[in-house]
């Protein structure tokens, strides 16, 4: 099977699409790896999934090629592209069975012998009982593994997924995601999926392009892209970021030193924008779970070395795990900071004066000229 | 046992109102339906009954006409006019068909590729019932007139002759034809092909389409597996709706027809109306209730359309 796939890379030049005036993909260059699980993501409309259908061959690209390894499909019909999708409302066809559903594409393409195939892959998707019933008889789960066959059953080089976790509820999304994990764990066939969900595209894919405006704002593994956003979009989608203004006051031996509100935080220099110099603005991030909080009588406590941060306690919200805390301070308002519950601590409650640290290392530096507040908005509509 | 024996306060005055209101809540789809069921006991089941007992009576006008139980009336009735009955179906089959070919075009092209004209050319299908039937179809005198642009025309190209050969058409008239009444009926019974197929394809997830594409159907082989079979409520409530008015019809052969090309309708019409052999009217009326019943039965029996509705 791997054989017949050899160079199946996805490669996308130049692609764009616009729809009159309006511009839904500026041109965008993109390599999927063959065999990787790659991931869309972004906010809806920010061309992701016009990007999927463009490689589908439903939507036509304004400018630029589409090639499946050292083939040019750019002006092939679906029909003729060796790529199958799986849509978001699953459009299973509502007067066929389950099964012949699951044969559909390959009884267009001739193959008279089809049982054994169709048979095999309801049970890789374990519907092997449904086979008779009508898409409506199925639940959504069910209807999504019976869309997810139906396309890989003929083992496409690329297999397309658009949002398709989209329509189910939280717990059989998680369950989902595994399973498609495992499905193209086991096929070993590309996969691109669209999706607006952060979480769902950093636990599934190996490599996430985070696309914003018609644009990939950034590429890379899921824990690339956390730790290290070169954007105050890709700071604020993927998860949550404090972000402060701050001024370099210098920049020498590997290590930026910087003013926020009064203090002083240090960061290296490998993660700050190049071009920083002495007196210019920055933005500094930390993750909300990087951060250690302790009462501002313990100040002498925090070691030597750390950046440090006072403030005091807004609000705190216990949600099991953890414990989300919001802090205002002369670095910034509403800072967060995530704390494990692992034992109870006193002297952290809502008023209580108190001082953030967390080590150098874990902060970044992203350039001052963009929105602070990027990306922000948009996480909150995610469910 | 103090519990049970507690003396029974509000609860006795306040039970009876609750009880009735449920009975009128109960009631209220038998209200609703009253009207419906009225109209059709005093304008469909009464002279449906009637009929019935018109059609096994014998006498004459002049006489006055008594119920005998003459049943005979109905065998002699099919004998003597079967010729016109298999015609009825013949033509009604034929401009079903002929709808059904005009018709899935247009609903198909205003369903899904019409965008922003899809109302106007919904409209324009309905537009010709602003006209009086009859003056639309004595309009189609004047078009298929012997020696008009029409006749001329069909003539020069040939489908004249080619109908002639089908025995739809004789020399190079089309009025008084064949061709005419299937013609007429075709033209009259259009909209009600149109809209039911229109109202189906609507429905259909465009969605399917792409789906059917990207698994490798060929765009006519989409419209085969996909389009069609999905579309098939519309198909089958469009050529009933067509073929069981068409069957019935008498106008068409009367104005665009001869003497040779009289439907059932026509000798119904005219037992009814000039002969005044209501017996006979009668019972080939039911006659072509229970045809078209069977008929109709048996098609949807075929087309299988129980669970796409």
């Amino acid at each position: 099977m791997t054989d017949k796939q050899a160079g199946g890379d996805v490669r996308l030049s130049g692609i764009s699409k616009t729809y009159g005036s309006f511009t839904a993909v500026h041109p965008l260059d993109l390599t999927v790896p063959q065999g990787s699980f790659f991931a869309l993501l972004g906010a809806s409309g920010c061309g992701k999934t016009t990007t999927l259908r463009m490689i589908a061959g439903l939507e036509e690209p304004t400018t630029g090629t589409v090639r499946l390894g050292d083939r040019d499909v750019t002006a092939l019909p679906p029909h003729k592209r060796p790529v199958n999708t799986v849509f978001q409302s699953y459009a299973l066809f509502p007067h066929l069975n389950i099964y012949e559903n699951i044969a559909f594409g390959l009884r267009r393409r001739g193959i008279k012998s089809v049982k054994k195939q169709v048979d095999d892959m309801l049970e890789l998707v374990q519907l092997g009982d449904f086979a008779q019933r009508k898409p409506h008889q199925l639940s959504g789960g069910q209807q999504q593994r019976v869309a997810v066959a139906r396309a890989l059953i003929n083992h496409p080089q690329v297999l397309l997924l658009d949002e398709p976790l989209g329509a189910l509820d939280l717990k059989l999304r998680r369950q989902m995601q595994l399973e498609l994990k495992r499905i193209q764990t086991e096929v070993g066939i590309t996969f691109v999926h669209v999706t607006h969900d952060q979480e769902e595209a950093m636990t599934m894919a190996d490599t996430v392009a985070v696309m914003n405006g018609g644009r990939v704002e950034q590429l890379g593994a899921p824990a690339e892209l956390y730790e290290n956003p070169r954007t105050t979009f890709v700071a604020n989608f993927l998860g949550t970021s404090n972000l402060l203004e701050a001024e370099v006051v210098r920049n020498t031996d590997g290590e930026v030193v910087v003013t926020v509100g009064g203090g002083k935080l240090r960061l290296p220099a490998g993660r700050c924008p190049d071009a920083t110099a002495t007196g210019g603005k920055v933005l500094v991030g930390i993750r909300p779970e990087k951060i250690s909080l302790a009462p501002a009588a313990d100040v002498d406590a925090v070691p030597a070395g750390r950046n440090s941060v006072t403030g005091r306690i807004l609000d705190s919200s216990f949600i099991g795990v953890s414990t989300q805390y919001v802090v205002e301070s002369p670095a910034g308002k509403g800072l967060e900071v995530y704390a494990q519950n692992v034992e109870h601590r006193a002297g952290l409650e809502p008023g209580a004066e108190v001082v953030l640290h967390w080590n150098p290392e874990h902060t970044f530096g992203l350039d001052a000229a963009q929105a602070i507040d990027a990306g922000v908005e948009t996480v909150g509509e995610t469910p | 046992m103090t519990v049970t024996e507690a003396p029974p306060t509000s609860p006795a005055p306040a039970r009876p109102p609750v009880h009735r209101t449920s009975v009128r809540r109960r009631l209220v789809p038998y209200w609703l339906l009253l009207p419906g069921v009225l109209w059709l006991v005093v304008f469909f089941v009464l002279p449906l009954v009637y009929q019935a007992s018109t059609s096994v009576q014998t006498g004459s006008l002049e006489q006055g006409f008594e119920v005998t139980w003459h049943f005979a009336t109905y065998w002699d009735a099919l004998t003597e006019y079967y010729p016109q009955f298999l015609r009825s179906l013949l033509y009604a089959g034929t401009a079903t068909a002929l709808c059904l070919l005009l018709g899935y075009p247009l609903a198909y092209l205003i369903a899904f590729k019409a965008g922003r004209w899809r109302n106007l050319l919904l409209v324009l299908v309905i537009a010709p019932f602003f006209t009086s039937f009859l003056i639309r179809t004595l309009a189609w005198k004047t078009i298929l007139a012997d020696g008009g642009p029409v006749v001329e025309v069909l003539n020069t190209v040939g489908v004249l002759d080619v109908t002639s050969w089908l025995g739809m058409t004789a020399g190079d008239r089309v009025l008084a034809t064949p061709l005419a009444v299937v013609t007429g009926l075709t033209y009259n019974f259009l909209p009600f092909m149109i809209l039911p197929l229109y109202t189906s394809l609507e429905r259909i997830d465009p969605r399917l389409h792409e789906a059917a594409g990207d698994l490798y159907a060929k765009p006519s082989t989409t419209f085969r597996k996909v389009t069609f079979p999905l579309s098939m409520p519309g198909v089958v409530s469009g050529t009933l709706l067509t073929f069981i008015p068409a069957s019935g019809d008498y106008v068409n052969a009367q104005l665009l027809g001869s003497t040779d090309t009289r439907m059932i309708g026509n000798v119904i019409q005219s037992q009814f109306l000039r002969v005044l052999d209501y017996p006979t009217a009668a019972a080939l009326s039911f006659i072509l209730m229970a045809v078209v019943l069977i008929t109709v039965t048996v098609y949807i029996r075929r087309a299988g359309t129980e669970d796409l509705v």
